[in-house]
């Protein structure tokens, strides 16, 4: 509403009815927002690279064949880690001790340990053992006239998973924990009186945060989830150590290949600036949308 | 001990609570009748918003027994929310749900809690919107409305369950001179209807006009009872004459 007259909301009425005051050449300058300038002087040199410099020109196009591969590994990866990162942060404010404490030791444990070696441990450790729980298990519900789950829970091997796959349990395990605190936070950012309202009404834990906490709680903390996907989409070059053929992977192999590695870090960055800069600006047109539909 | 039947609608009986080690409570007995309409008062942390929480058990007793229409409150009472939902309570501040309108505040609960038709909880939240004299806000979010507004809002979101009691919570003291009338007439009318009232508030006005009977609490314990005349114009307790020159005194 506020942006829709372009009248700053904590002027007193008075002035909103007066003609603003023009602005000085020295808070032109001191306003301008000059870094955009910077962003426009690399775009235009990459440009002028990649259309002017052959070399360059190939490293684009090897390695853009990566591109596809990080947008869904971060997609997939996000999606599943919202999930786990609202499960967990519901857990980590239960009132059920079990469910309290085990929300808080994972968050915990993933926060204490690099995201790279995460990703390792997750994929070449966490993942094949668990498929070894998997065998047991399936052989035993076999053996206990469950075939129908059994065998196919017993059927899965170490090949049937891919380090694709693995890289994306990687990230959602990861970065779940993060989204967690985002969520927990977002949820106790809410007044107790929204809870006890609903309760009072008759209303369940569990309907109270679907129908009042939650949508409020989520509300609030949109932009940190956006800054997250963001952040993810960094992270992901990561999953690179698994050889997934992701942006970041495909340029360490152009540059093993041809020695150009010059080229290949450029383009690299550049890719990396491209969608980072494309997504924060969607994030901010979100966050401004939601200021203007606030209701408050 | 079925006392369903019974024309108690509230029955306390040694109501002990405690907050750590500090006691807000230290056995309180209380009966309220159906229909009956019972103010408190008392200065700040006599307890007396601790002992409305504890009638639809958003405080949980340390020790006592709390009956509500016949059923015992306790925690291991999964029917909790089915006796909540008969018993309407409204808060000093309002607790609105601030990205709902005004219509959806009054009509969620009807529909998760009471499981009603979209239509039908419609249609109440309308009636309990004319109730309140604001149905013209319907579509409106709460923070678009005055605190007087929101307060007739809240009042009428708790309607809209059917209650069998209501409880009110310091409902005016958070509002600005001009708009506590509108909330006393509402809460004046409601009184006139035969609802169940437990109200803990400071509108001596209010108490005398509506009151069937007027307690006075202070330390956690209930200290005087009795008619609004009697209380307020014959203390028998020295504590209750004491508040009562405080509050008056101006």
């Amino acid at each position: 509403m506020t942006h829709s007259t372009g009248i700053d909301p904590n002027l007193p009425q008075v002035q909103a009815s007066a003609k603003p005051r023009p602005k000085t050449l020295q808070e032109r300058i001191d306003e301008f927002p000059w870094w955009v300038g910077g962003i426009f002087v690399i775009a235009i040199g990459a440009f002028y690279l990649v259309t002017t410099q052959t070399s360059f020109g190939e490293a684009l196009n090897f390695i853009r064949i990566g591109i596809g591969i990080t947008i869904t590994t971060t997609l997939y990866a996000y999606s599943i880690a919202l999930v786990i990162g609202l499960v967990a942060g519901l857990g980590r404010i239960s009132r059920n001790v079990v469910v309290r404490n085990l929300s808080t030791l994972y968050v915990e444990l993933v926060r204490g340990i690099p995201i790279l070696v995460l990703i390792f441990y997750i994929a070449l450790v966490a993942v094949p053992d668990s498929l070894g729980v998997f065998k047991t298990l399936g052989a035993w519900l076999t053996s206990n006239g469950l075939g129908f789950i059994g065998q196919p829970l017993a059927a899965i091997n170490n090949d049937s998973i891919s380090l694709n796959v693995r890289a994306i349990i990687a990230l959602s395990v990861t970065y779940g924990a993060f989204l967690a605190e985002i969520f927990r936070a977002g949820i106790q950012s809410i007044g107790k009186g929204q809870m006890e309202a609903a309760r009072s009404l008759g209303m369940s834990y569990g309907q109270a945060m679907r129908y009042v906490i939650l949508p409020q709680a989520i509300r609030n903390v949109l932009p940190a989830l956006g800054n997250d996907f963001v952040a993810m989409v960094k992270d992901s070059s990561l999953v690179s150590v698994l050889a997934v053929r992701d942006i970041t992977q495909v340029a360490r192999l152009y540059a093993g290949r041809t020695f150009r590695f010059r080229e290949a870090y450029t383009i690299l960055a550049i890719l990396y600036l491209g969608m980072t800069l494309i997504l924060s600006l969607v994030v901010r047109v979100l966050e401004r949308r939601l200021h203007g539909n606030s209701r408050k | 001990m079925a006392i369903a039947a019974s024309k108690n609608i509230i029955e306390i009986r040694n109501l002990h609570k405690y907050f750590g080690d500090v006691q807000a409570l230290r056995g309180v007995n209380l009966t309220v009748e159906r229909g009956k309409v019972v103010v408190i008062v008392g200065p700040s942390g006599s307890g007396k918003s601790t002992l409305l929480r504890c009638i639809n058990h958003l405080e949980v007793e340390t020790e006592g027994e709390v009956w509500v229409d016949g059923k015992r409150l306790s925690e291991k009472n999964k029917d909790i929310n089915s006796i909540r939902a008969e018993i309407g309570m409204v808060f000093q501040l309002f607790n609105l749900f601030p990205h709902l309108s005004v219509l959806d505040n009054i009509v969620l609960a009807q529909r998760v809690v009471r499981g009603r038709k979209k239509d039908e909880a419609v249609q109440i939240a309308h009636e309990q919107l004319k109730r309140v004299g604001i149905s013209e806000k319907a579509d409106n979010f709460p923070g678009q409305l005055s605190g007087g507004q929101q307060q007739r809002v809240a009042i009428a979101r708790a309607l809209a369950m059917n209650p069998k009691i209501m409880l009110f919570d310091e409902p005016t003291s958070a509002l600005d001179p001009e708009m506590i009338k509108e909330v006393l007439d509402v809460m004046l009318a409601l009184a006139k209807d035969g609802m169940t009232m437990v109200c803990v508030t400071h509108e001596m006005g209010f108490a005398r006009a509506a009151a069937d009977e007027v307690i006075f609490m202070d330390h956690g314990l209930i200290v005087e009872k009795g008619s609004p005349d009697a209380v307020f114009n014959h203390p028998q307790e020295e504590r209750t004459k004491l508040f009562l020159s405080q509050i008056l005194s101006h």
